[in-house]
């Protein structure tokens, strides 16, 4: 495993998301509880548990596709309350990928990486395409720019998503279940491009089951259920040496097959 | 046992023609028209109703037809009798429209093309500056209509437009303002503000709720309440109020249809990428759920097209108000089949064009499949 370690150094000035005593529920289901979570610039975190768990709700919260009852949520210095700019301003540095990759099924590939650079970051046309080259070229598929996203396969819409996020230049990308929708043969090339975006040290947090992935590039696994963390450690320790019952229980079934 | 199995790579099968029996006109007329008995049957039997028909049909309508005469006594029995077409087209496409002013109306439907053009057309040279047209048409349209502006046209009363012409006034202005007005009636059905989704809802409601004639009967008495006391609002004017109103309920309804067929990804999508409500509006959803609702768009637009006849009730002469005129009208007693014929042809013509190029939209954006 330590050859295809491809950690670069993680750097430490200011959090990129803090997460104080979040609380949430939908109606009277608590699925939230007293989350407490701090991510470093640059910081590779890979959340995994049970269906139910709260995690993609947790992710979710990170750009404000669900609203927090309780508790404090700043991402990159934005404290994330009611106000619509502080949202806005939050989404327009935050990318985020989605597991039924959401492109949109009117526009071309090109299209969809363009439109918010153009709309949201008021980005010319010419600057706005030749950028979307340039990141449709690093998620391998240049050669599909005018295709519409019906006539691709899922690994390839799932990196066209991908690119889409990163022509806003985000600083964080959230990922939730990237590969989930995807057939066997799909996923390798989808984790091959994400792969790529952490060792250029992006701040990632990937809601996942793939665990070849959580080891390879992960500096933290968090592990949810029951709308709580259960446990947090480094790949290794938390692959080799799980502390919870919790945690053993649910390492067995996914890896026992 | 397994019988064990393999095909290397270059014995995998290639490709074959298809047997000749399913494809070309024989194939055709294998699948489309004989495929079972009961289709045969059905085939047969239609062969022999449309041959003992039509000629008797054409007959009737154009080889024993008279075709010029003053009056009704000049036909006769047995063939249609079209001699007052000569005498009336004036009437059917322009009501009691001056006929010296007729010319103006001539040049505001000649100017409807290319008015229209830079929506229906899509690569058409100069669509910028004919879309900039567009907008100013229906001014220029209304003044050769109405004139009196400037004192360069004389003024017509428009009591007095009518026939044809005066369908596609109401038809055409009606479809225009229903479509916006009915997507944001749609829009506002599904805001999170109160009282714009209570605003839509009443509204949807109540005008979907009633009869299109109690509302024309009723916008003498309802729209002066909302007016200045000495602002007379104009009959043409009201009735297209009240038309577009009508079909902007129904609109609106079919549009909140294809906004609930968008999957609720798109809209995360949208505002994880930081549009505001309206761009992520008008860039991401409208387009796709406008294209899922073109069927009923365009069954609304029929239907408001159709519904145009009911001006009659508050005293305007449409098409089918000359004709009923004329129908009981001595000289011409009794011909209620050419005249309602002829009447049919014109609508059958617009609504036909509306579907068959609605049609052609749909396979246009079907971007889903190559």
């Amino acid at each position: 495993m330590s050859e295809t370690d491809v950690r670069p150094e993680t750097q430490l000035d200011g959090p990129s998301i803090q997460i104080t005593g979040l609380n949430k529920w939908f109606g009277a289901f608590h699925v939230l509880r007293d989350i407490d979570l701090e991510v470093a610039q640059g910081e590779r975190i890979v959340v995994c548990g049970p269906s139910g768990s709260g995690k993609s709700t947790l992710i979710r919260c990170i750009n404000r596709l669900e609203e927090h009852q309780e508790g404090m949520i700043i991402v990159d210095g934005v404290h994330l309350t009611n106000d619509l700019k502080q949202i806005d301003a939050v989404r327009s540095e935050v990318g985020m990928v989605f597991q039924s990759f959401n492109l949109f099924p009117h526009l071309t590939v090109l299209e969809n990486c363009t439109l918010a650079p153009i709309w949201v970051r008021n980005q010319p046309k010419a600057e706005a395409e030749a950028a979307a080259m340039e990141y449709l070229e690093r998620v391998k598929i240049p050669e599909q720019a005018n295709k519409f996203p019906g006539q691709l396969s899922g690994g390839q819409q799932q990196r066209v998503a991908i690119a889409r996020s990163l022509c806003m230049r985000p600083k964080i990308m959230l990922f939730d279940e990237p590969t989930s929708a995807l057939d066997p043969e799909m996923i390798k090339e989808v984790l091959d491009v994400m792969v790529d975006l952490a060792e250029s040290g992006m701040t990632m947090l990937v809601v996942t089951h793939e665990m070849g992935f959580a080891s390879q590039v992960a500096d933290r696994v968090i592990f949810m259920d029951e709308g709580q963390i259960v446990e947090q450690n480094s790949p290794q320790e938390f692959f080799n040496n799980p502390q919870s019952d919790r945690t053993k229980l649910f390492l067995s079934q996914i890896l026992s097959h | 046992m397994t019988q064990a199995f393999f095909r290397q790579k270059d014995q995998m099968l290639g490709e074959r023609p298809p047997p000749a029996s399913t494809v070309g006109i024989v194939g055709w007329l294998r699948t489309n028209l004989f495929s079972n008995w009961i289709n045969s049957l059905l085939t047969i039997l239609s062969l022999y109703i449309l041959w003992s028909s039509v000629p008797s049909l054409i007959e009737w309508a154009f080889l024993e037809a008279q075709l010029s005469g003053e009056d009704r006594f000049s036909c006769s029995e047995g063939a249609a009798c079209w001699a007052w077409l000569d005498q009336r087209i004036g009437q059917f496409l322009y009501g009691l429209y001056p006929s010296k002013e007729t010319w103006r109306i001539d040049i505001a439907f000649v100017l409807l093309f290319p008015a229209l053009a830079p929506w229906l057309i899509e690569n058409i040279p100069g669509k910028t500056w004919l879309r900039r047209f567009s907008f100013i048409y229906p001014f220029i349209a209304a003044w050769l209509l109405v004139g009196g502006w400037f004192g360069i046209l004389d003024s017509v009363t428009t009591n007095n437009l009518g026939g044809f012409a005066l369908n596609l006034t109401v038809g055409l202005a009606g479809i225009v303002l229903s479509l916006p007005v009915g997507i944001l009636l749609a829009l506002g059905r599904q805001s999170r503000l109160p009282l714009i989704r209570w605003f839509s809802v009443i509204f949807i409601e109540t005008v979907r709720g009633v009869p299109l004639i109690t509302l024309l009967f009723v916008s003498n008495i309802i729209l002066p309440i909302f007016l200045p006391p000495d602002v007379a609002l104009d009959a043409v004017i009201r009735v297209i109020i009240m038309v577009s109103a009508f079909a902007s309920a129904y609109m609106a309804e079919v549009i909140r249809g294809g906004l609930q067929a968008i999957p609720k990804g798109q809209y995360e999508a949208a505002a994880a990428m930081g549009l505001s409500y309206w761009q992520s509006m008008r860039l991401i959803i409208l387009p796709q759920a406008l294209k899922i609702s073109i069927p009923g768009i365009v069954n609304t637009f029929i239907g408001l097209f159709k519904d145009t006849t009911l001006v009659i009730v508050i005293g305007l002469f449409d098409i089918l108000g000359i004709a009923n005129a004329m129908v009981s009208n001595p000289d011409w007693l009794g011909l209620s089949s050419e005249t309602y014929v002829f009447v049919a042809l014109f609508f059958f013509a617009v609504c036909f064009s509306m579907s068959r190029y609605s049609i052609r939209l749909e396979r246009k954006l079907d971007t889903d499949k190559r």
